[in-house]
């Protein structure tokens, strides 16, 4: 089955088109990465699909329904640079944030809810540091954050755009051992990622975006040379140059 | 002294002291979250384009009934706010210059209507330039019930949107994403800052009442590290303003209620910004550095 369905989307900043008629369908239980050169509409893709931007034109379907009534079985991770993290709140707050359209509106949350938000911060190894404002946290610690609060979405389906900016090795180890452990569970994952080195290792498949898709399917068909050259044009030199220069950056 | 106590028993008094301390209350509450979503200035432009609202309507109707000069204040504090977001939306010009025109703009035909007024007058005209920097002292029993009774409104629908206002203000993305409606949550809190400038002005003026929603929330900023704290804190720091500044301007002849409140407010915030526990200029250094 489908976990998800994304048919024809067009997404148009200031009269130019970000993305052109995006159509893929990602299999239940897949972990998909995003891949694709700067500006190639990587982020805006997965808002799009969430409906957090305004489209053209496009559908997506969630597990065959609408996903607009699919919320609740939806887990997203933002871009940590996206938020203000002077803000006055502290890990476990942050993590309960996943479980607001659950405790629903004018209600506090309940000892359970907080029992749950705190298994999720010691499942990402931060449960000494629930009471931490949160602009104390390392930048590692601060993406752990938000792992933990989609993990408290319990979620069936997840959307992470570029969990692994910025984050030191441990983190990142601790990040690919948590979407394994949500791929065992049979819950599908969507990664927008920078790091063509680590494709194979992470992804079992692979959407090759630039504006338009490229190739989508598994991974040992789709991560060819031959493809992502046509994806990044020929700026793909580096790929045979070692490790260290093929990390991207936005 | 004598005299002075002999205020605080008259019970007009007593109900402008409940009054400002529910109204400093509200402001620093709803305050806390409009700093934090960054929008403070334009809480300012909003509260000096209440006055040519309230101006039009006594022209209109020649009347001074508080209800209907309030109404007109909203709509011409409504019309600002919009009119910022069309420049910004429309033009190449930002934020701060936006709110820069605009507040000018309503605040000078204030001014200009307030003067044509002065100018015409027909009797009755006196008290409408309180709505400038305010007076407390020239309140009439009904006014500060109405303050009071609107204060207390604000005070519970902020608690109840407490946990909505955090998510929609910290990651407005990811609450999206939950399916929460963060447009109508924005709307909401865009209505208590309007609400509370217009209930607010009588009391404390167009000029300064902005100072009332942004003065307790950067003062309590320093003490605490958690929202609801900081809620509390900026209630309270803008309770005692309110008091203050209404007891202060009502017991000395002629002084103006709103700026006694600013500065009442200004004190606890420098008191702050030296001693806060959090990010105090004096604790730098310690653990919060």
């Amino acid at each position: 089955m489908n976990a998800l369905t994304v048919s024809n989307m067009s997404v148009s900043y200031d009269k130019q088109l970000a993305l052109e008629n995006v159509s893929f369908s990602v299999p239940e239980g897949s972990m998909t990465g995003i891949i694709g050169p700067n500006g190639a509409g990587k982020s805006t893709l997965i808002k799009s699909i969430l409906q957090l931007l305004p489209t053209v034109s496009g559908t997506v379907e969630v597990f065959k329904k609408p996903l607009r009534s699919q919320r609740k079985i939806i887990g997203y991770v933002p871009q940590r640079s996206e938020v203000d993290w002077d803000f006055p709140t502290n890990a476990l707050d942050v993590v309960l944030m996943g479980r607001y359209n659950h405790i629903g509106m004018f209600k506090r949350a309940s000892k359970k809810e907080v029992t749950w938000a705190k298994h999720c911060l010691q499942r990402v190894g931060m449960q000494d540091y629930a009471s931490r404002q949160i602009s104390q946290l390392s930048g590692g610690q601060q993406q752990r954050v938000f792992l933990a609060r989609a993990m408290a979405q319990d979620a069936k389906i997840y959307f992470m755009d570029e969990p692994f900016a910025g984050v030191d090795a441990s983190t990142e180890k601790a990040i690919i051992q948590l979407m394994k452990e949500w791929k065992n569970e049979g819950k599908t994952v969507l990664v927008v990622h920078h790091d063509l080195q680590t494709v194979n290792d992470y992804f079992d498949h692979v959407l090759l975006l630039n504006k338009t898709p490229i190739a989508y399917g598994e991974t040992n068909r789709v991560f060819t040379l031959a493809n992502l050259e046509e994806a990044y044009g020929g700026k793909i030199a580096f790929l045979q140059q070692g490790p260290k220069a093929a990390k991207g950056s936005t | 002294m004598e005299q002075f106590s002999a205020l605080l028993s008259s019970a007009n008094l007593q109900w402008v002291l409940i009054g400002s301390l529910l109204l400093g209350f509200a402001s620093g509450v709803i305050g806390s979250f409009v700093l934090l979503k960054k929008q403070s200035l334009i809480s300012d432009a909003m509260a000096h384009a209440a006055l040519p609202g309230v101006c039009i309507v006594y022209i209109l109707f020649q009347t001074k009934t508080v209800p209907y000069l309030l109404t007109g204040a909203a709509v011409t504090s409504l019309i600002a706010t919009q009119s910022i977001q069309t420049i910004v939306k429309w033009s190449r010009i930002k934020t701060d210059a936006a709110i820069g025109i605009t507040l000018s703009v309503f605040f000078g035909l204030g001014i200009v209507l307030l003067t044509y007024i002065q100018q015409n007058a027909t009797g009755n005209q006196a008290g409408l330039d309180s709505f400038i920097f305010g007076q407390a002292a020239s309140l009439v029993k009904g006014d500060v019930q109405l303050i009071a009774a609107g204060a207390l409104c604000l005070i519970i629908l902020t608690a109840l949107f407490f946990k909505e206002f955090k998510i929609s203000i910290f990651d407005p993305q990811f609450a999206k994403g939950l399916g929460l409606p963060v447009t109508f949550f924005n709307a909401v809190l865009l209505f208590l800052v309007v609400a509370v400038v217009v209930i607010g002005i009588q009391m404390v003026g167009v000029v300064l009442i902005a100072a009332l929603l942004i003065t307790p929330p950067i003062s309590a900023r320093y003490w605490t590290d958690q929202l609801g704290w900081m809620t509390m804190l900026a209630g309270i720091f803008g309770a005692i303003s309110g008091v203050s500044g209404a007891v202060l301007s009502t017991a000395i002849q002629n002084l103006p209620t709103g700026p006694i409140i600013v500065l009442s407010a200004s004190v606890i915030f420098l008191f702050s910004l030296l001693f806060g526990t959090k990010k105090g200029l004096l604790l730098k250094g310690g653990r919060n550095a």
